[in-house]
């Protein structure tokens, strides 16, 4: 049986799509089976990222209401042969998922796939909940500023409380993901510091992804970070939280982002 | 014609919440009956002189099942107080009053019986306020006999810890856009970033004490101040805050 991970922070625009497709190929680079699901029905992106937008036939919703078959629905990825998406559909609303609907996809899902990563939507409301609803384990997207920490904590509370695991009185794995993180806005004050963050939440760590254009550059070319510049830095911190969430138990780095020596004077005379 | 009043004393009306048991009867009434009439007879006495509340609130029925269903409970000695989740076309005179706002306190234990469908609720009379709940989780505490609280996780941002019955002690932080409400005093071991209010039912001798303060508002019965107007040395302090007089008081522990 695979394991069902959600990615998800409550706040809108904080990484949750862009992590998903990272971590899914940086799984999937590890020759596990991994599929992308993508929640956010009416407002997708995850075809975009995933660089699949073209290949779309039928979505999450066509499968829940019986009108295709779960493989129909699963697009597999160009680049690497284990790794497939799952697309929402875009021109229904949340209220076409039902719960009965994503419980038997997931269980699907979880018997052909190591993996599972579901891109949750933002808000607090159906589409977020269905989608942590049946996760094993969640990744809780965070970017260093007051709102989305506090965004996060609320959504910590719901995946303790609203679960299918947190309703059988088990506990569900949190990991916290801190994105377009800027160390030098850190140590300047500007941003809130990590161990900042981790006071507020107290949940374990699984990486820090710098702010990186290299980000921009991939999701627009459409690819994962992790596929179209597997040695940028934030690549780089993707594959590490890949390594932590299979369970490998390695330090967190700090990234840095690698500059020329002509990108080194520049940025401090900048600063 | 008019009315003299002779007695300038007015009459007090006060509320007060009592624990009833709750019974939630299924369809058909006629199996659910049958299942009472058993758990009565192995635990003979059980309704007698228990205040009970009917509750009705998934059930398709109406006005004269419900006049059936309320006869045969009291040819079973069962005496029915007040009805939850009925809609008042349902009810005819004579029957018992509607009830809303209970809020559950756990399950009662029936002796030696397997699980029926009864589950015991406090009923608040009405008691001319009602509790502000914000739409969040709630963390209930079953009813027991010991007077405190231990929450042993961090209180999120949303959720709120209502406690009426003591204090509430709190192993980690309490968040901002949290709130936690005690009758008696409110110990956090972490930081209070949220909402403290102790002596909530009228305790001005309650505290708050914090390993860190940065609250956004803190209450003792009723008193309150916000996070503006707390002395600023003493945020991200460890700190202990009484009641002097109708002031807030609040000072560093050590």
């Amino acid at each position: 049986m695979g394991k069902v991970i959600v990615v998800t922070s409550g706040k809108g625009g904080v990484g949750k799509t862009t992590s998903t497709a990272a971590l899914g190929a940086a799984l999937a680079q590890r020759n596990e089976k991994v599929v992308v699901v993508d929640f956010d029905v009416g407002l997708r992106n995850l075809d975009l990222v995933m660089g699949a937008e073209r290949r779309v036939v039928y979505d999450l919703v066509n499968v829940i209401q019986g009108d295709a078959k779960l493989t129909q629905a699963l697009i597999r990825d160009k680049r690497i042969e284990n790794l497939f998406l799952l697309p929402a559909s875009q021109t229904r609303d949340k209220d076409n998922l039902t719960p009965e609907g994503v419980e038997w996809v997931i269980n699907e899902l979880k018997r052909y796939f190591d993996w599972v990563i579901c891109d949750s939507p933002a808000g607090i409301e159906r589409g977020a909940t269905l989608a942590m609803r049946h996760a094993d384990v969640a990744v809780v997207v965070t970017n260093p500023e007051v709102s989305s920490v506090r965004d996060s904590d609320r959504i910590i509370g719901l995946l303790d409380s609203k679960t299918v695991k947190a309703e059988r009185g088990e506990r569900m794995e949190k990991h916290l993901l801190l994105t377009r993180f800027d160390q030098n806005r850190a140590a300047r004050g500007d941003m809130l510091k990590v161990e900042d963050v981790l006071e507020i939440l107290s949940i374990p760590l699984l990486g820090i992804i710098p702010e990186s254009m290299d980000v921009l550059k991939a999701s627009n070319i459409g690819a994962p970070v992790t596929i179209a510049d597997a040695k940028s830095a934030p690549a780089q911190a993707y594959f590490e939280a890949a390594r932590r969430l299979a369970g490998e138990d390695i330090p967190v780095t700090m990234p840095e982002e690698k500059r020329g020596l002509f990108g080194k004077i520049f940025s401090r005379r900048a600063a | 014609m008019t009315k003299v009043q002779t007695n300038s004393r007015s009459i007090r009306i006060k509320g007060r919440s009592f624990l009833a048991v709750v019974l939630t009867p299924d369809l058909p009434l006629d199996q659910w009956l049958e299942r009472l009439d058993d758990l009565a007879a192995r635990s003979a006495g059980f309704f007698l002189g228990r205040p009970v509340v009917l509750d009705v609130s998934d059930l398709q029925i109406d006005r004269q099942q419900l006049g059936e269903c309320l006869a045969h409970l009291a040819q079973r000695n069962v005496s029915i107080m007040g009805i939850e989740g009925a809609r008042h076309s349902m009810i005819s005179p004579g029957m018992p009053p509607v009830l809303k706002g209970g809020r559950p306190a756990g399950d009662v234990d029936v002796a030696s019986v397997e699980p029926v469908a009864v589950a015991a609720q406090s009923v608040a009379h009405d008691a001319g306020e009602t509790l502000q709940e914000p739409q969040a989780t709630v963390l209930q505490a079953p009813r027991s006999t010991l007077q405190s609280l231990l929450i042993n996780e961090p209180v999120r941002s949303g959720q709120s810890i209502i406690f009426t019955e003591g204090d509430v002690t709190i192993v980690g932080s309490v968040a901002s856009g949290a709130e936690v409400i005690a009758g008696g005093s409110v110990h956090v071991y972490g930081t209070l970033r949220g909402r403290a209010m102790a002596g909530s039912v009228g305790n001005s001798q309650a505290r708050i004490f914090c390993r860190k303060l940065e609250a956004e508002l803190i209450a003792i019965d009723g008193i309150y101040k916000m996070a503006e107007d707390l002395p600023t040395d003493l945020l991200g302090q460890p700190v202990q805050v009484w009641l002097e007089g109708d002031a807030i008081v609040a000072g560093k522990v050590n």
